[in-house]
């Protein structure tokens, strides 16, 4: 058994006849940001979908500290563990602050009105997010990226121990990308952990203290981003050819070869 | 617009009690007798009062007025759960079959009843047999797993809807005159022959409906950003499916089978609410529970006076006034949003 704020164990999941997930194992320490890379259909929003309890592996455990979460209520789980999800459907015009709000739905009682410390804390994050000029519109009136930002928003307002990101950054554009990421550090700084799903590997090499790539349903390699980017991994676990080159920070950058130059070389 | 408080809940219930209060009275006044307000609140005000003042309001207007209300509420609070459950603006209390299965017990009984001694009075019983039948195959199909999508449930819904409308149409042409005739006030909608000893049953559903769906207004909130969503912020969806199905059918059930069906309602109050107080089911619920009510009762008032000593279908006027006011309210809402 292993304390880790949240700990995958041997994790096999199928749809039907497909195997999704093959066994995986991983571990997000304390205090850790942990990037999850791999081609698509690797099975990443699977594993994060096991996490929050959204599906039922037919093997294998997920914990929280060395608790399983099969233990917990959907609304502890919902303390402990906050999701941001690639993106979400919306059918009615809430506003920005009101699902901002929605955020606080774990930690409040069966109406669920949210205090004024609620109130402070959804304003206090919104600006720490950048969306705190938006919080009158109707969510049905933002574009993607501004979406992502209120859902990162709604996830953070949780106060959970541990965020599970699914893309975070997919809509966005650089600035809001380096400051997502940034948030997440900060989110990791005193003690709690985040799981990122991200296709872009230099950027989470960077924001990340540990990488692991998932092929084929399982974990291909995990550890430093320095050590798990390498031309070998990255052509097994996304069948191309890439350079790994140091930034001048020393963190990896990843320069994918065109076919063109494969053949040439 | 403020974030919602259980003040501004409370202001908003107590400016709809308001009008609706003012709808009831309308809907006591209203009428060929040409009774005043005065005497109405006198009658209303004694318990030993007779004459034909006396008959009028106690035994004619006031158990129609209070089922009208009763009706009205059912409908619009069905409504804005259907559409909450589905995630779709466009559903009302019908989308999903279970008016249709009413409607076809409720027909059954009008067409081929005298056939086998049933009279008028085993109408609305068979009605809410045939809600409480479709429910069952509803959730036996779709309902008992909130993970299958909405679309499939939407689908059986429209699927059941097409099959009880042919078959009501089957029916009324196999009718008699008469028949004919009650059956097609009944499919528009009418409270023209109510019974006051129902009222009781369709008071005990809408208070059954709005007890068992209330506490999940917050969780219907959370649902409007999908299912999977919702469930990451500890909502148990599958329960609150199993809820909102059940009550919302059998508020539906109860209102069909004591007035036909009655358009528009379900589908617009909730709507037209949404516009003025916003999403939050907190107060949408409870808000369409006094709105409907409100609006049923007026334009019930409406059916039994604009035609000189005739009376129209309530079912008629909530189309022909709901229809028109509704579009002028998305009009206004959108020239709101685009300023």
């Amino acid at each position: 058994m292993t304390n880790a704020a949240l700990c995958f164990e041997g994790i096999e999941l199928k749809f039907g006849e497909r195997e999704i997930l093959k066994g995986v194992s991983l571990e997000v320490p304390e205090g850790a940001v942990v990037a999850l890379a791999g081609r698509n259909g690797a099975g990443k929003t699977t594993l994060l979908r096991v996490a929050s309890r959204v599906l039922r592996p037919s093997a294998g455990r997920v914990s929280i500290r060395g608790a399983p979460i099969d233990g917990f209520s959907r609304r502890h789980l919902a303390k402990e563990l906050a999701v941001v999800p690639q993106d979400t459907p919306v059918s009615f015009p809430f506003r920005v602050i009101e699902v901002v709000l929605m955020g606080r739905s774990p930690h409040l009682g069966v109406l669920g009105f949210e205090s004024r410390a609620d109130i402070a804390l959804a304003r206090d994050v919104m600006a720490r997010v950048g969306i705190e000029e938006f919080a009158d519109r109707s969510i049905l009136d933002l574009s993607g990226g501004e979406r992502q930002l209120v859902l990162i928003a709604r996830a953070l307002t949780q106060e959970p121990r541990i965020l599970l990101l699914d893309e975070p950054t997919a809509h966005l554009d650089l600035a809001h990308r380096v400051a997502v990421l940034d948030l997440v550090r900060d989110f990791a700084r005193d003690g709690r952990s985040a799981l990122v799903i991200s296709h872009d590997l230099s950027l989470s090499a960077r924001a990340s203290d540990h990488l692991a790539l998932l092929a084929e349903g399982r974990v291909l390699d995990c550890g430093r981003p320095a050590d798990v980017l390498n031309p070998e991994n990255l052509l097994a676990a996304f069948g191309i050819r890439a350079d790994v080159i140091q930034a001048p920070d020393g963190s990896p950058l990843v320069v994918p070869r065109s076919a063109a130059a494969d053949a040439m070389s | 617009m403020k974030i919602l408080t259980p003040m501004r809940v409370l202001s908003s219930l107590s400016a709809l009690g308001a009008i609706l209060l003012g709808a009831l009275v309308v809907g006591l006044t209203a009428g060929p007798s040409g009774l005043g307000v005065g005497e109405i609140f006198s009658v209303l005000g004694d318990r030993d009062a007779v004459g034909p003042a006396a008959d009028i309001v106690l035994r004619v207007r006031l158990p129609r007025v209070l089922l009208g209300a009763l009706v009205g509420a059912c409908l619009a609070v069905s409504g804005v759960l259907f559409q909450a459950m589905l995630r779709n603006p466009l559903a009302d209390p019908y989308v999903l079959g279970v008016s249709g299965g009413a409607a076809l017990g409720g027909i059954l009984v009008l067409s081929l009843g005298s056939a086998v001694g049933l009279g008028y009075e085993a109408v609305p019983p068979a009605a809410f047999a045939g809600c409480l039948l479709t429910t069952a195959i509803l959730y036996a199909i779709a309902g008992a797993n909130a993970r299958a999508s909405t679309t499939s449930l939407l689908l059986t819904g429209v699927v059941f809807n097409a099959f009880a409308s042919a078959a009501i149409v089957f029916l009324a042409s196999m009718a008699g005159l008469t028949e004919s005739a009650s059956i097609f006030l009944w499919l528009i909608g009418s409270l023209s022959s109510i019974r006051v000893e129902v009222s009781g049953w369709v008071a005990a559903f809408l208070v059954l409906g709005l007890g068992s769906t209330i506490p999940l207004a917050r969780s219907l909130n959370l649902s409007a950003l999908g299912g999977e969503s919702a469930e990451q912020l500890g909502v148990d969806i599958d329960r609150q499916r199993r809820i909102v199905l059940i009550a919302s059918s059998l508020m539906v059930g109860a209102a069909v089978s004591v007035a036909g069906l009655i358009g528009f309602v379900g589908l617009m109050i909730p709507h037209l609410l949404r516009l003025i107080f916003g999403p939050d089911h907190r107060l949408l619920i409870p808000a369409s529970a006094l709105g409907g009510a409100a609006f049923l009762v007026i334009c019930d008032a409406i059916a039994r006076t604009i035609l000189d000593g005739r009376e129209l279908p309530v079912g008629a006027i909530t189309a022909l006034a709901g229809g028109p006011l509704f579009l002028w309210l998305l009009r206004r809402y959108h020239q709101r949003v685009l300023s």
